[in-house]
């Protein structure tokens, strides 16, 4: 069942600062962990945040919780800064919803 | 467009008329769901698209101030520095009803926070309570980003949908209902005027009787 918390995927160097504010951490190490984790996670927390390059990497996995309400499964960038998947993400619903991207 | 396979008689005329009135009326009132749903969607696409740009830099900033703070300490002390938190953060989920999407609803709901900064300073870095302090900032941000976002593609997705209805019922469906009520309507009436040939026909024969 949801526990109404929020959980946070990604490599420990990015992620770690998000356990002083009261999230979740899960650190992983390869895409393999990351897609078993995110599946494990997404029943039971409401929110849950990727970071970018991972999110990239098992796309597919993200792309089949985007259906349901919940969990919220949102990339973030990473310690790196921003490689601008998050971006794109908006762009290709725009594309989905109305044929072209009018945001440009 | 082919027609439907049915048979040419006035009960399935009837028949067909009605169903072409339904479904001129779906697809109006479908067309008026996409139309209103698009509406909703960009106001909600273009609140992710500002939200995404303000978190992206505030998140990256907050992240490389902590990596800061990381690199002057050894790794063991960072951990121990966040590893028990002494701030906790609930949210409040419940769902809304965005033209008849269910849309997840998140709030933060702060929980008894005692003090933002677990640890001791004398241990770290000053670098640490910024990104601490920033990153607290900006998760209710991200939140509400959160919800924006799936909002959006739960959006992106039934408008999808719904425009594959439009076209299948525009396209298809009704042209099929048109062309076969048509072809019914052009049946009967040749049917028709064939019989009254035959009745003049007759009706001659008759009368050349004599």
């Amino acid at each position: 069942m949801r526990n109404d918390k929020i959980a946070v995927i990604g490599d420990k160097d990015s992620i770690l600062a998000f356990k002083a504010v009261g999230a979740d951490v899960y650190p992983i190490k390869n895409t393999f962990d990351a897609a078993d984790t995110l599946k494990k996670l997404a029943r039971s927390y409401a929110v849950i945040f990727i970071t970018e390059e991972i999110a990239e990497e098992i796309e597919d996995v993200v792309n089949r919780y985007k259906a349901r309400p919940y969990p919220a499964v949102i990339p973030i960038p990473g310690a790196k800064g921003t490689d601008g998947f998050g971006m794109k993400g908006i762009s290709k619903n725009v594309e989905k919803a109305l044929g072209t991207d009018i945001l440009k | 467009m082919a027609r439907l396979n049915v048979n040419p008689t006035r009960m399935e005329l009837r028949r067909l008329k009605t169903r072409l009135k339904t479904a001129v009326r779906g697809h109006k009132l479908l067309k008026d769901k996409s139309d209103e749903t698009i509406r909703q969607f960009m106001i909600y696409v273009k609140e992710n698209k500002r939200l995404r740009a303000e978190v992206e830099g505030e998140v990256s900033q907050a992240l490389r101030s902590f990596m800061l703070a990381a690199a002057v300490t050894t790794s063991q002390v960072m951990e121990e520095a966040v590893a028990m938190p002494g701030y906790s953060v609930e949210l409040e989920t419940s769902e809304k009803n965005v033209m008849s999407v269910i849309v997840p609803q998140i709030s933060v709901k702060e929980g008894d926070q005692k003090d933002l900064y677990p640890y001791s300073f004398a241990g770290v870095s000053a670098e640490l309570d910024g990104s601490i302090a920033n990153l607290s900032e900006v998760l209710v941000k991200l939140i509400r980003l959160a919800e924006v976002e799936k909002t959006c593609n739960m959006l992106a997705d039934e408008i999808e949908k719904n425009r594959r209805r439009v076209n299948a019922l525009e396209y298809v469906m009704i042209p099929q209902l048109e062309e076969t009520i048509k072809y019914i309507t052009m049946k009967l009436d040749e049917n028709e005027r064939s019989n009254t040939i035959r009745l003049m026909k007759v009706k001659s024969m008759i009368e050349n009787r004599d």
